[in-house]
């Protein structure tokens, strides 16, 4: 990106904020989703192209939208509407000026964002950048870390400042993986191996979401990227690594059930017999922030409700079957189950 | 064989009767079918914008669930563009291209017939899928694999495909007829350098429908053949690849952006030298210049795809192509602004659709060189951006520009003048509207509203805007009704049109309103872009030398006897369209019903629609011998 594009962008950033948000506050944690205010670098990278092109766009609008306005004020029919104007046919030099006009204009256009495209290209590949293999399911993402050999879901932990490679895949249907405030979208396509890489500025929470068109759910399949500090990613790290704490009491039996009926079937759960993987690894479970790819915030009530009847949650999803037959065959003593349940999947931290 | 008497001021004022209709090949009855049904449906799909956008009013709001908003989405965009645009362009073009060119009807009258018939059938095929198991519910882009049978088991992907198949042999059908239209009837002198603009671009659009439509008839085959019997082409487990979707789709899906909008630029182009009394202001580049993007159109296709993944060189190229085609539309605005410079601007309604379909369009074409430019597309693809920019070029553009043409045009039909009255209300109800919708989903975009969700949390900094844009649909919705009741109005008691309300230019003013069924009882001879005004004004032009009104005699004495052949009214158009559509419903529940031993599925609905078809094109064929 050419040095003088930064310096315009760090001045008309503010001014592109009041065009575009028409003097409403913009602060970012009222727009978690925001392209405006990027948060890392190869969002940065985009905002910089987006600067002269947004004021180019606002360049061409005015002059082109004020010629015509011009011309229907000035030319508009006053006296006699059966007056005949003056018959001109054209006039071809003009014509080719204003073939040409454009065409530099776009010219310059182009040359920027191939400029950006190399710049978003020659992002310094750090050996040390943290690799995730992000998979997307209906409706929602798993994030599996290879060189940590831990596997999570819906949120996914990165060490602010460092960069991160991602691999997309998808065992379904097409998705799209999107951060905003970390950078541009790219689609999870089956068979394809998509990849990508984005870096947080400094430690914070950032919203994502799919989007590609998956089906029912698609608006459902939200995701949070959280950048830690390089201290609380280790200790995050390690905790993920861990294995489920021995239990006693209710958590004990929640999870002796959780074996019996058939969730294993489906979830897998570090260090027990849970090996499934239809659904999102539970293994650390009471450690995440949202249910259901970000459908509910992760409270026991909340988990109450989704174990209860998760077609209200969420419909059309993949557990709703399963649960309301479960549900349905424990009778009198599903809420009892029920909290079983929750204690142990809370404990799961 | 029926012989009409024609002489030149004598106009049919008689009340057709329903069989007239499905009989007719007329081309302006037929023209005026297309326009009623396309209009229905786009009445059909406003309804559909308007439940989208109530569900979408607030956050986390329950009016529609996620299958339901997933369907009536779909079947809005498949809607708006199958089988409102796209039909009532072919209406305009149906009814008004024989005129311009100074032609009795379509080169081939019957064919048209079987091409409105099968549009209509295709339409009320797909609509059956609500009653029958569910809509379609993959968007009327049908991203493969969500539209194979593992992912959507329900019907409402065969209805899509098969009424698609529909609508895209009508569509194939009405092209061929639009061009031999163009290239054989036009009247002496007519050459191709005096062809009204509106002619030029139905000629061009027809010519993209019959390279592109192709891409997408294959696509939807192999997808039936993926469902229905088994293959492979889109499933990346067994081999196939989705993304052979998107490129046979968007081969057809970009060109078809161009086939929308090029008619109504035809109409505007019309419209604005009528209304500014004074000629386009450089014919010959916006002609070429829609050539251009025709051809330009078929280089940008995987612009709508550069967040698959392709490498960034690939990207560019298709960057460059996407910028490229910006210049011959830029080309177009400019000389529609010289159109108007130096003019006796006449502010009717048309006239301002028109100048609202300019203003619209830059913004839709500026938005387009945002998303033209790979990194930043990487933001706004699939967020509100892309709805707000597709829907300044297709309403903003086509919608105000078949207005335009439905103000323009309505006399010449009808005989009768819609209200000027009302008809400014329509405008600016529409246009104040349109922008409440469509401007805030820009900035959603940039705050990262994606598309095509049935729901979003609070918090997130979209629900203001999302309120603004409900209620500007329905003021969209106020402005479409004061139309319809101008229409009501109007037709019944508006003001007589007159041959020619608007001082215009080209053929169709110099006859009837409406045009007798023969529309020329002497075919004229043209010797000039402007035939008509040059023969009323001939002194005033500059450049264009005058001629006088074709005497008798000029057109080769067709005219002495005044006995000219129309072709008869036939019912096998119909016949064979309905055989078609027994064939798709065949196709469609071929395995649900019994199966027939040895084979797999029952083709008994198939081959009752054969049979139909036979006899039709039996009889079709019986009429063209017999001279009919
Ligand atoms: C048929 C497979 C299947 C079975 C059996 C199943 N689940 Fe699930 N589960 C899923 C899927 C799929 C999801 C993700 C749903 C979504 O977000 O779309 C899920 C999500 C969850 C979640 C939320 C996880 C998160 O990170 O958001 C919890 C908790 C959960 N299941 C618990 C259970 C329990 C307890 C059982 C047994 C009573 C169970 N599941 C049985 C498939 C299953
Ligand atoms: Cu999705
Ligand atoms: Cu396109």
């Amino acid at each position: 990106m050419p040095v003088s594009w930064r310096f315009l962008s760090r001045f008309s950033r503010p001014l592109v904020g009041v065009a575009l948000v028409l003097g409403l506050s913009a602060c970012t944690s009222d727009l978690p989703q925001t392209t405006l205010y990027p948060k890392g670098t190869s969002a940065s990278l985009v905002h910089d192209l987006l600067q002269p092109i947004f004021w180019t766009a606002v360049a061409v609008f005015v002059i082109v939208e004020g010629l015509l306005v011009y011309s229907v004020a000035r030319f508009r029919s006053r006296r006699d509407p059966k007056a005949i104007p003056f018959q001109l046919h054209g006039n071809t030099p003009l014509e080719i000026a204003w073939t040409i006009a454009p065409a530099i204009v776009l010219g310059i256009i182009f040359f920027l964002t191939v400029s950006t495209i190399n710049a978003v290209g020659d992002l310094p590949k750090s050996a040390n950048a943290i690799n995730v293999r992000v998979i997307g399911h209906q409706w929602w993402w798993e994030f599996q870390y290879p060189d940590l050999k831990l596997v999570t879901a819906s949120d996914m932990h990165i060490p602010a400042g460092q960069t991160v490679a991602y691999t997309l895949e998808s065992v379904d249907v097409i998705h799209s993986f999107w951060v905003p405030q970390l950078g541009g979208k790219t689609d999870l396509i089956p068979g394809h191996i998509n990849k990508g890489s984005f870096s947080a500025d400094q430690p914070g929470e950032f919203f994502g979401q799919c989007a590609e068109f998956c089906g029912q759910q698609h608006a459902q399949m939200r995701f949070h990227v959280i950048a830690d500090t390089a201290a609380d990613f280790q200790a995050w790290v390690k905790n993920q690594q861990s294995l489920p704490p021995a239990l006693a009491g209710k958590a004990k039996d929640g999870a002796d059930l959780f074996a019996k009926i058939g969730c294993a079937g489906c979830h897998t759960i570090a260090g027990t017999n849970a090996i499934g993987l239809v659904g999102p690894n539970l293994t650390h479970f009471g450690s995440r922030n949202t249910i259901a790819a970000g459908v509910l915030a992760n409270t026991p009530d909340n988990l109450r409700a989704w174990l209860r009847d998760p077609e209200k949650v969420k419909p059309g999803n993949d557990m709703s079957a399963f649960m309301t037959t479960t549900v349905k065959g424990w009778g009198a003593s599903a809420g009892q189950n029920i909290d079983l349940l929750v204690e142990y999947l809370t404990s799961l931290k | 064989m029926t012989t009409y008497v024609g002489s030149l001021h004598v106009t049919e004022r008689r009340r057709y009767s329903l069989m007239d209709w499905v009989m007719t090949v007329d081309h302006k009855k037929i023209g005026i079918l297309y326009i009623v049904t396309a209009f229905a449906f786009f009445l059909i799909g406003g309804i559909e914008a308007m439940l989208m956008r109530t569900q979408l009013a607030v956050s986390n709001n329950t009016f529609l669930n996620g299958e339901l908003y997933n369907q009536i989405f779909t079947m809005h965009g498949t809607t708006m563009v199958f089988l409102a645009i796209m039909p009532l362009n072919v209406g305009f073009g149906n009814y008004i291209v024989p005129l311009m060119i100074g032609a009795r009807d379509m080169a081939f009258p019957r064919l048209n017939a079987f091409s409105y018939w099968l549009f209509l059938f295709g339409g009320l095929f797909m609509y059956t899928s609500f009653v029958a198991g569910g809509a379609p519910n993959a968007g009327w882009f049908s991203y493969a694999p969500l539209t194979e049978a593992q992912f959507s088991p329900t019907h409402g992907m065969d209805y899509w495909v098969l009424g698609l198949q529909l609508i895209g042999i009508a569509s194939l059908a009405g092209s061929v007829n639009f061009i031999v239209t163009i290239l054989n009837m036009r009247a002496p002198g007519m050459n191709f350098n005096r062809l009204p603009l509106f002619v030029w671009m139905t000629l061009v659009t027809s010519f993209l429908l019959i390279f592109a439509f192709p891409s997408v008839t294959v696509a939807i085959t192999l997808l039936f053949f993926d469902r229905q019997l088994g293959t492979n082409f889109y499933l990346a487990k067994m081999g196939g690849d989705p993304l052979l979707w998107q490129h046979l789709f968007w081969f057809f899906g970009h060109p078809e952006v161009y086939i929308m909008i090029l008619p109504a630029m035809g109409i505007i182009s019309e419209v604005l030298p009528t209304f500014a009394r004074k000629p386009i202001f450089g014919y010959t580049f916006v002609a070429y210049s829609g050539v251009a993007i025709g051809f330009l159109g078929f280089t940008v296709w995987a612009h709508h795809m550069f967040a698959v993944g392709m490498p960034p060189i690939v990207n560019i190229a298709f960057s460059l192509s996407s910028m490229l085609i910006g210049v011959p539309t830029g080309v177009k605005i400019f000389n529609w602004i010289g159109t108007l410079w130096g003019g006796n601007l006449n502010l009717k309604t048309a006239m301002w659709f028109a100048i609202g379909f300019i203003a619209m369009f830059i913004i839709g074409g500026i938005s387009g060189i945002f998303l033209a430019a790979p990194p930043v597309d990487f933001q706004i693809t699939d967020t509100y951006f892309v709805v707000a920019h597709l829907h300044y070029v297709l309403f903003g553009g086509t919608i105000l520009g078949l207005f335009a043409g439905f103000y323009y045009w309505i006399p010449k039909m009808t005989g009768r003048m819609l209200s000027e009255k009302l008809g400014m209300i329509h405008f600016w109800l529409v246009m104040t509207g349109f922008n409440l919708t469509f401007l805030p989903m820009h900035l959603l975009g940039f705050e990262g509203m994606p598309r095509r969700i049935y729901t979003y949390h609070d918090g997130m900094g979209w629900d203001i805007w999302n309120f603004i844009e409900t209620i500007g649909v329905f003021t969209i919705a106020l402005g479409v009704l004061v139309f319809l009741w101008n229409l009501w109005i109007s037709l019944r008691a508006g003001e007589h049109a007159g041959n020619d309300p608007w001082d215009g230019a080209t053929l169709e003013w110099k006859i009837p309103s409406p045009p007798a069924s023969y529309n020329f009882a002497v075919i004229p001879v043209v010797h000039s872009r402007r035939p008509f005004w040059d023969e009323k004004y001939g002194g005033h032009d500059v450049t264009i030398p005058w001629h006088a009104e074709p005497s008798a005699g000029a057109d080769g004495g067709e005219h002495h006897g005044r006995h000219f052949h129309m072709p008869s009214p036939s019912l096998y158009p119909a016949i064979l369209a309905f055989g078609l559509l027994i064939v798709m419903f065949g196709l469609l529940y071929m395995k649900d019903l019994p199966a027939l031993d040895p084979l797999p599925m029952n083709p008994l609905g198939i081959i009752a629609g054969v049979l139909v078809m036979a006899y039709a094109i039996a009889g079709w064929q019986g009429e063209v011998s017999a001279g009919k």
